[in-house]
């Protein structure tokens, strides 16, 4: 075999093992997605998304943990996006390159990797008993909060560095100080880079069961919260609860809300991607 | 390079010359002692004093990493924007040092406008471009007067003529040429007292660079100019004074047409012919 026909045979092989690897990913996540929709579009209802958990699998609705969910993930939004913000704006703009700045910076990027379910334990103690927020909103939107921290630092880090450094040039030179320079030229650049990378990692954070299940969220919740210190569970608790059941019509509500949680996810990450798009365009 | 081995002239030797072959009778508006700059380590600027007079244009020339956009930076302060950068000596604009203790860099820079070699609008509307600096510095004190002061600074830059109808367009909308002359009048709009231009026409087309070099002719009438240039032809054209930089070292500065036709010092002969650099 001459060496051009082996170049082009190992690209045909690598071709086709890229194309398998794509298409084999693709494959599972079809599977998937085909026997939840098989097993739940039955149950999909307005009733469904209206109604309160029954111990009857035909009566139960998923709107508490729809409700718990969208509560949990507003005020985790409210918490993290500022203070995330900052500490990039920070650690970016303000903070010098020093060994102090290396360490912080080595201890977020571990942060991002440390386990749920540590955040979790580290809830229950400090926000849920210290802190006295009991088993609430405002407990489990903290959790959350803490757990995305690293990544909303993270990303928006990177979209602070993604800014030409012209633009910070041509505004100090007009005799703009730091912050007038940040707050009107560098972060209205970085603002959809950051926004992008916040709203994956909150999507993220709604898939969420076990640092919640650490700090005590119910399972059964017959009502909606109705404020930040309200009792509450989410989508992946209720569908966790659901599956645990060994009734079938159960599992077949815990399809449905696999759905459900899918259809708000998607959502999030299709506004993520416009918004990409919109700051590239 | 075989001129690495070339004597370099004293510092007393340049100050002697500059200080004999004084440019000017407008009186000095920037007066440069013994400064020097640092990246680290690296002495990118060593011991420069230069007087540049008022209401002239001086152009700073030398091959790449000769310090002399080190030199430009130095005198707004922008070097320091750079961590690890330490400047010493002193630079004088109307006999205030922007290197004294008291002295607010965000204030000198006000002062001393800076127009980049690569023209760099922001990403807001031609408007905006021109107002911001008048927002962050408070000096429109009504709606009506920050769009005069927008338009007088438009039309100073010979800009308003193709841009009246287009204000409220994204400035990225406009030619390069235009981006760079809308950037002069954004620098012109806080009414600073010199204009330093890092070779404000090396990206620009020949007609376009046309009209820079005339717009700076005019502009000395009113503004101190110091300009970084490649562009030999060009410092010839525009400029009243040239500083020659070698090696971070101030080798040469005298008036223009002095230093093309009988440079003091064979290094800057060499230079300006093209047998160097």
């Amino acid at each position: 075999m001459s060496p051009r026909w082996r170049g082009r045979l190992s690209d045909l092989v690598l071709h086709g093992l890229g194309l398998g690897a794509t298409l084999l990913g693709l494959l599972v996540l079809a599977i998937l997605l085909a026997d939840i929709l098989r097993d739940g579009l039955g149950r999909l209802s307005w009733d469904f998304l209206t109604g309160l958990p029954s111990r009857r699998a035909e009566n139960a609705g998923i709107f508490p943990a729809l409700a718990g969910t969208v509560w949990v993930i507003a005020v985790t939004t409210v918490l993290a996006v500022p203070i995330g913000i900052g500490a990039a704006v920070y650690l970016e703009e303000y903070g010098d390159r020093g060994w102090w700045a290396r360490l912080i910076e080595i201890n977020i990027a571990n942060l991002a990797g440390v386990p749920s379910v540590i955040y979790g334990l580290l809830a229950l103690g400090l926000f849920v008993r210290t802190l006295g927020f009991g088993r609430s909103v405002l407990a489990g939107a903290a959790t959350l909060a803490l757990l995305v921290l690293p990544v909303v630092i993270l990303a928006s880090r990177e979209a602070l560095r993604a800014v030409p450094p012209s633009l910070r040039e041509a505004s100090y030179a007009l005799g703009a100080t730091r912050w007038q320079t940040v707050w009107h030229q560098v972060l209205p650049v970085a603002l959809p880079g950051m926004l992008t990378g916040t709203i994956l990692a909150l999507s993220r954070a709604i898939g969420e069961t076990a640092p919640l299940l650490a700090i005590g969220a119910l399972t059964y919740v017959p009502f909606a919260p109705d404020g930040i210190r309200s009792p509450f569970t989410v989508l992946p608790i209720q569908v966790f609860n659901w599956m645990s059941r060994p009734q079938e019509a159960f599992l077949e509500n815990a399809a449905a809300g696999i759905m459900v949680l899918l259809v708000l996810l998607l959502g999030m990450n299709g506004f993520a991607a416009w918004l990409r798009d919109r700051c590239q365009g | 390079m075989a001129s690495r081995t070339m004597a370099i002239p004293s510092l007393a030797d340049v100050a002697a010359r500059g200080r004999e072959g004084e440019v000017v009778d407008t009186g000095t508006k920037v007066d440069v002692r013994g400064l020097s700059c640092f990246y680290g380590e690296t002495r990118a600027l060593d011991n420069v004093s230069m007087r540049i007079p008022a209401h002239q244009v001086t152009a700073c020339v030398g091959p790449s990493g000769c310090g002399k956009s080190t030199f430009l930076r130095a005198l707004n302060r922008m070097n320091e924007l750079i961590p690890s950068t330490r400047v010493t000596g002193s630079v004088a604009i109307d006999g205030q040092d922007v290197y004294a203790p008291e002295a607010d860099p965000v204030e000198v820079r006000r002062r001393v406008g800076m127009v980049f070699q690569k023209s760099n609008p922001f990403p807001k509307s031609v408007f905006e471009n021109v107002a911001y600096g008048l927002r962050v510095n408070g000096l429109a004190g009504s709606r009506a007067e920050l769009e005069d002061r927008v338009e007088a600074s438009l039309r100073t830059a010979a800009l308003w003529d193709e841009v009246q109808d287009r204000l409220r367009d994204s400035a990225l909308a406009l030619s390069v040429g235009q981006q760079q002359r809308l950037c002069i009048a954004r620098a012109l709009a806080v009414e600073p007292d010199v204009l330093l231009m890092d070779e404000p026409a090396s990206a620009l087309d020949p007609i376009a660079t046309q009209r820079i070099e005339e717009l700076v002719y005019q502009l000395k009438q009113r503004y101190t100019i110091v300009i970084v240039t490649h562009n030999m032809q060009q410092a010839a054209r525009v400029s009243d004074g040239t500083a020659f930089f070698w090696l971070g070292k101030l080798v040469e500065h005298d008036l223009t047409s002095r230093i093309f036709t009988a440079p003091a010092r064979k290094l800057t002969e060499d230079y300006v012919t093209g047998r160097l650099g």
